[in-house]
Order: C-alpha cells, then sequence, then structure tokens
C-alpha cells in the first residue's frame, strides 16, 4: 500500500489519559511505524484526568489514516480524529528574540504592531516578541524579523479545535471514564 | 481482611481464573512466590529459562483459548521473557506477564537487577503499566487480563515493585468494571458493509476464503466453514490459520504464501474475490504485494481496525468481531456451486502436485512428518519451531480439531517447540503433544526439557535432524552463491544420550522403515520422548515463492532426475 500518494498536511486531535508514560507511548508509536510529527501539542482538557493532544502530521491519506488507527490502538487514547477536512479554528505561539540596534527599534515595534503581537521584554540589544495566531501568520512575521537577525525562536506548535457545538469527536465522547468490561 | 499486594495478586488471579503460571524467582519478584505458596489452586510450573516462561504461557493460551501467564524477576529476568512476549503479540496470544520491579525508592538509580521494563515492553506488548500503589494492584490485573483477551488478543505485561509486592497492606476489592475508558472492543460490522461484502460474495465466480488466526480466536470456525459450504468457496488457511477447518474437508486447499502448496497460490492469481478473515495479508502471505491476487477484489474482516486497508486496500473492509460479523453475513449468502471454480482448482492441484511427496530410498523430512500424522490420524496438537521443519509439518500433517497447530508465525521465533509444546499439554492434560523440532531451535530451548520432564508432560519431540539451520542454508545455496557461512553444525550433541540424561526415552531415527515404529513407540511411552530422526541433510523446501517475489517466480520442486 505504499503507493506515492499526495502528501498533506493533517491535524489531528487526540483525547488521551493524563498518565505516566502516555507521552513516550504515543512518541513511541510514531517512531516505531516511521511516521512523522511536524508538530506536537499537549495540555489539559476540559475534563479532569484527561489531556488534549493536536498532532499535525505530513503524509498522504493512507499514511494519516494508519497514524489515526495506531493512535486509537493505543489503550490510553480515548479518541482521536483528522480534523483537517472539518470548519477549525488552528493557533500557535510563538516567542521570537530578535537583535536590535537603536537604529532599527521603531522599525521592528512598528512591524510589530502590524501583526498585532507583542514585545514582552526589550533589552539594549535584544527584544522578545510574542505573537499567537495561525502558522502562515508566524511564519510572515518570522520572514520579515529575520533581516534584523534572529538570536533564539521558540513555537509551541499547533492546537487546533472545531467550531461551533461539535467537539470533534466522532462519537462526541463526553469523557465519563468509566470502565465496561 | 487486609492483604499485601503480592497476595492480591494471587487473589486477582484466581478471579481471572487463573490455574497455572510459568514463571522463575528472583529477589523481586520473590514476595509474590511467598503468597504463591498459600494458592495451591495456582499451580506454579518453575521453567529453566524465563524465555520458556513466556513461550509455555503462549503455548498454553493458543491451546486453550485462556490467557497464558508467566511470571519473571525484574532486570534479567524480565529481559528473558522479551521474546516471547514479541512473538505473543505478532500472533494476536492472550498473555499476561508479572515481573517484579525494584522497590519503587530505587526506581531510576540502577540498582541492581533493574532495567525500565515497561519501558523495552513498550512496542511488543498491546499494553503494560508500572503499578505503583497496592491500591492498584486488583483494578491493574482485572484490565490486564480483560485487555490481553479481548478484542484482537495480545501480551500485556504487570510490573509491580517489590515493596508494593510486600509492603503497605489494602483491603482487596475485586472491581467490577475495568477501568479502560479509551479501550474499545469492535463487535458487529455495520449492516450495509455486510450488505455489500454478500453482494460480492453471490456474485463472485472465482471466490476464495483465506481463513486466518482470528477464525480460531473468535470461535469462527464453524460459521466460517458453514460459509464455505453454503456457497462451495474454497478455504485456504494463514500458517496461523491451519487446524480453523479439518484437513480432510473438501474445500480445504490448504496453507498459500511463501512456501505454501502451489496450486494454492495459483488459485490466488486466478480468483476474483478474496475473502479474508482474521488475518493481515502480511508479507508471507502475498509476496510482492502489488502482483498478489491481480485480478481479485477483496473483502476483508479484522478485528483490529489498524489491519483494514493497511497492506491491502479492501473493496469492502469491516471491524468487528468475526463471529459476529460471520452471523451477520451467513443468512445474506445465496447457496452455490461454482463447479467450474472447483475443476480448476482440482485440474491446478494435479498440474502442480506439491502436496504430493517424492519417493526416495533417503530419510526424507517431509516424509517424517507424514508418516508421523498418519500415525496420530491427525489427533493431538503439532507445535512447532521455525526453519523448513515448521514449513513441512505446516504442509503435510492434517489436523481433524481447531486449535491444534501451535506454531511461531509473525515473529518467526526458533526454540519456540520445546516450550510451547509444554505450556500446551500443560494446558490440555488429556492430549498428546508432539513438537516437531529443528535441531537448531530445539538445542535453543532444550534446557526445559527438564521442565517438561518434572510436569512428566506428554510431549514427544520429534527432532528433524538435518545438523544445520537448514532454511538458512537453503537461502545461501539459492542466493548467496553457495556460501554456506555459519548454517552447518560440525557438533550436534547425541540427542538420545540427551534424553538419557533427563532420564526419558530417546529414540533414534536413520531409515525410513523405522519412522513408523518410532513414532508408536513414543507414543506408548509416558511423558516426554525424543525421537531424532536423521533426515537428508540438504533436502530443499518447495514451493517456494522468494522474498518480494510473486507466484510468477515460484520455485517447485525440481524433478528427481535434477535432484542431486
Amino acid at each position: 500500500m505504499a503507493q506515492a500518494n499526495q502528501t498533506e498536511q493533517h491535524t489531528l486531535v487526540a483525547l488521551v489519559e493524563d498518565k505516566p508514560g502516555v507521552l513516550t507511548k504515543v512518541a513511541s508509536m510514531f517512531r516505531r511505524r516511521g511516521f512523522n510529527i511536524a508538530s506536537l501539542a499537549v495540555g489539559n482538557s476540559e475534563q479532569p484526568g484527561l489531556s488534549r493532544m493536536t498532532f499535525v502530521v505530513n503524509g498522504d491519506e493512507y499514511t494519516v489514516g494508519q497514524v489515526v488507527k495506531q493512535l486509537d490502538k493505543l489503550i490510553e487514547v480515548i479518541e482521536v480524529a483528522d480534523i483537517t477536512s472539518e470548519r477549525i479554528v488552528t493557533r500557535e505561539l510563538a516567542l521570537l528574540k530578535v537583535k536590535t540596534t537603536p537604529m532599527n527599534r521603531g522599525e521592528i515595534i512598528q512591524i510589530v504592531n502590524l501583526f498585532r503581537a507583542n514585545i514582552i521584554d526589550v533589552g539594549s540589544d535584544s527584544m522578545v516578541i510574542e505573537i499567537t495566531g495561525e502558522e502562515d501568520k508566524i511564519n510572515a512575521l518570522h520572514n520579515l524579523l529575520a533581516a534584523f537577525g534572529i538570536i533564539e525562536m521558540l513555537r509551541t506548535g499547533l492546537v487546533a479545535m472545531v467550531r461551533g457545538q461539535a467537539n470533534g469527536m466522532a462519537n462526541g465522547h463526553d469523557g465519563q471514564v468509566n470502565g465496561h468490561s | 481482611m487486609e492483604l499485601t499486594g503480592a497476595e492480591i495478586v494471587c487473589e486477582s488471579l484466581l478471579k481471572e481464573g487463573v490455574d497455572v503460571v510459568f514463571g522463575l524467582p528472583g529477589g523481586a519478584v520473590l514476595p509474590l512466590y511467598g503468597a504463591l505458596s498459600s494458592y495451591p489452586a495456582i499451580r506454579h510450573i518453575l521453567v529453566r529459562h524465563e524465555q520458556a516462561a513466556a513461550m509455555a504461557a503462549d503455548g498454553y493460551s493458543r491451546a486453550t483459548g485462556k490467557v497464558g501467564v508467566c511470571v519473571a524477576t525484574s532486570g534479567p529476568g524480565a529481559t528473558n521473557l522479551v521474546t516471547g512476549i514479541a512473538a505473543a503479540q505478532m500472533d494476536s496470544v492472550a498473555m499476561v506477564a508479572i515481573t517484579g520491579q525494584v522497590p519503587r525508592p530505587a526506581i531510576g538509580s540502577d540498582a541492581f537487577q533493574e532495567t525500565d521494563v515497561t519501558g523495552v515492553t513498550l512496542p511488543i506488548t498491546k499494553h503494560n503499566m508500572l503499578v505503583m500503589d497496592v491500591k492498584d494492584v486488583a483494578q491493574s490485573i482485572h484490565d490486564a487480563f480483560h485487555i490481553a483477551r479481548t478484542g484482537r488478543p495480545g501480551p500485556v505485561l504487570v510490573d509491580i515493585p517489590r515493596d508494593v509486592l510486600l509492603g503497605e497492606k489494602t483491603e482487596f476489592i475485586w472491581p467490577t468494571e475495568t477501568k479502560l475508558p479509551g479501550y474499545k472492543v469492535p463487535g458487529e460490522a455495520p449492516e450495509a458493509q455486510v450488505a455489500a461484502a454478500a453482494e460480492l460474495i453471490n456474485q463472485a465466480q472465482k471466490p476464495l476464503i483465506m481463513s486466518g488466526h482470528g477464525v480460531l480466536i473468535s470461535h469462527a470456525y464453524g460459521l466460517m466453514t458453514e460459509l464455505a459450504e453454503k456457497a462451495q468457496i474454497p478455504v485456504i488457511t494463514t500458517l496461523l490459520g491451519i487446524s480453523a477447518i479439518p484437513t480432510d474437508h473438501e474445500l480445504n486447499i490448504g496453507m498459500s504464501g511463501m512456501h505454501g502448496m502451489a496450486y494454492t497460490n495459483l488459485a490466488i492469481d486466478e480468483a476474483d474475490l478474496i475473502i479474508g478473515l482474521g488475518m493481515r495479508f502480511d508479507d508471507r502471505v502475498t509476496g510482492r504485494i502489488s502482483a498478489f491476487a491481480p485480478n481479485a477484489k477483496f473483502i476483508h474482516v479484522d478485528i483490529d481496525a489498524s489491519e483494514v486497508d493497511k497492506n491491502i486496500k479492501a473493496t469492502v473492509g469491516m471491524v468487528g468481531d468475526l463471529k459476529a460479523v460471520l452471523g451477520q453475513l451467513l443468512p445474506k449468502i445465496e447457496s452455490n456451486v461454482h463447479i467450474d471454480w472447483l475443476r480448476r482448482i482440482d485440474q491446478l492441484k494435479a498440474e502442480h502436485p506439491s502436496h504430493i511427496i517424492r519417493e526416495s530410498d533417503e530419510l526424507l523430512p517431509q516424509y517424517v512428518v507424514q508418516r508421523l500424522t498418519e500415525v496420530t490420524q491427525g489427533r493431538g496438537i503439532v507445535v512447532t519451531g521455525v526453519g523448513m521443519h515448521q514449513m513441512w509439518a505446516a504442509q503435510h500433517c492434517k489436523f481433524t480439531e481447531p486449535n491444534t497447530f501451535i506454531t511461531s508465525g509473525g515473529l518467526g521465533t526458533m526454540g519456540f517447540e520445546v516450550p510451547a509444546a509444554l505450556g500446551a499439554q500443560v494446558g490440555r492434560p488429556d492430549t498428546t503433544v508432539w513438537s516437531v523440532c529443528g535441531d537448531g531451535g530445539f538445542q535453543m530451548t532444550m534446557c526445559d526439557i527438564a521442565t517438561a520432564v518434572e510436569c512428566q508432560a506428554d510431549v514427544k519431540f520429534a527432532i528433524l535432524n538435518n545438523n544445520s539451520l537448514g532454511l538458512v542454508h537453503q537461502l545461501q545455496e539459492l542466493f548467496f552463491d553457495e556460501d554456506y557461512m555459519a548454517s552447518q553444525y560440525t557438533a550436534n550433541p547425541d540427542f538420545v544420550k540427551i534424553a538419557e540424561a533427563y532420564g526419558i526415552r530417546g529414540i533414534r531415527v536413520t531409515k525410513k522403515e523405522e519412522v513408523v515404529d518410532a513414532v508408536q513407540q513414543a507414543m506408548e511411552t509416558a511423558g516426554p520422548v525424543i525421537v531424532d530422526f536423521i533426515v537428508k541433510e540438504d533436502e530443499g523446501l518447495f514451493p517456494f515463492i522468494p522474498n518480494g517475489q510473486s507466484v510468477k517466480e515460484m520455485l517447485e520442486e525440481p524433478a528427481p532426475e535434477e535432484i542431486v
């Protein structure tokens, strides 16, 4: 089934148990099956004991389908969905440390304002800028600031959410931690 | 009453219906052994090497349909289980491995006999867990058994630190439910898919069923055979699917794949519909995937969603329990006869009779297998290791009952034949188990002959002794310019004397006419027996579709005059 179909960026969300070792299991599955994670963001969900993961995965439909199935097979993964084709909002946060001089500081501030980004630290020869937005917006700011010299950059990876009432999960999982033996 | 963690493990094993565990003690797990001695209902079988504990639990599970349990200590004890656990994972075998771990305060300190065994076994278990609180022991064991035996079965490892086994006591409360919110067990398939599958079957002119291990696991062999008979569809069994349908059933056309019957592979090449049941179209079955069943549509039923559309894109793929899905499917299947198709397969069989063993004065290994199965009349259980002897057993042994052929398929684990046969016999004490062994694999695990002797297990070891790693030898002959690097043994032990050393009967067979008598004598002798069959050393294994090739490149047995 290794046909060379079109490689696309897919956004997956998963609801997982918040237990030691879960991140290792997820990461190990990606490694062992030869899947690439472009980005991964993990954090608490609205339900105690459960975390939400957002993955960005590059691959064709077959590969991404396998990623979803293999993720779902992990015992601690409660539900997983490919929400790429849904109506979703995506956000990423980045911190950029830029070289500054007294000469160009004003220009940089102008760019930052244009992007509605924030300056959160100013030093004599550097500045830390915080930006939140979709991936493209962050890329655009990065490209503009690159001319001034970027000392350091940190991106959190994408988080994604389906718009409206739906929670992105096929079964509309309510997250109740009940057994079924 | 408050119990220690070790006592709770024992109570939990009783609740799960465990009556036998295979293991070997050591420091970290010793508290469990301290408790086990007070639970005579749980029989402990002391192996000589932990590898045998895992493989015996595997054989036990496959022979009984119950969960096989093995126990080992931390560090080397646990890592010695690894090959057996990996084999169980590849072959979907229900197993629970319980390992001792160093005490909680020592974890992470590189303490004596400390290994991160949940880390080590992460990719080779269905699930694993490290139990850090005595209050979680009962729930963990309950969940472990549930995961191991349901859905697509597999091994689950439960790692328990010494001070959880023997520290704070707690009330034993057997959980009424599992605590596995993310674990789903498929049942029936959507009706629309079933209807689509039925339509494909009803329209097919040249259908084939490929019956895999899942048919045995879900006890769907009756329904599978009913489907085959109703629509007159020939049945192919995968290596692990063997024994789902009697060998002599008129619709059983044997095993396909790399060393499958030539006519079976040729039938796949002509088929217009492949119905894959509880199997995963692995590379040993398909060969080069682009050339596999080029004229066929595919119906694929598996309980593991990740297997559907993994290797083969199914025309109709269904995720569900086979017994349930076949129950849905059968009423929608029209009776059929497929006369032309069955005749065509008979013709292929006549033109490519790879099931027939050639006449020879020498002691051919496949001849041994054939006579053995004649004497047993296909009754009892056959266990094999991995290599030529395994394939000859798969090709020529006869089976009459389900779950009577036990072999390491996916992982291809040499040495499996000794402990797995022991485990199978312990699970089915009324049954004689024939372990068809290679001389290579036998020597990997023969230390556990001692365990078989201690159990007085009715296991007969038939070594097809060609003084070499035969399959490797053949690959070197065909693909490495006859460079037989490291595939010939020059100092194999005297296996009859090995038998004598263990205080059991050993029989050596060097001539054709001695085979039946030796098999009968072994059957008449109580307990383990070793029969050393000195077979023709350079006998080739055929048919053979070389790795990554298709049925077009299949090598069939050369005509007698071509064999030097």
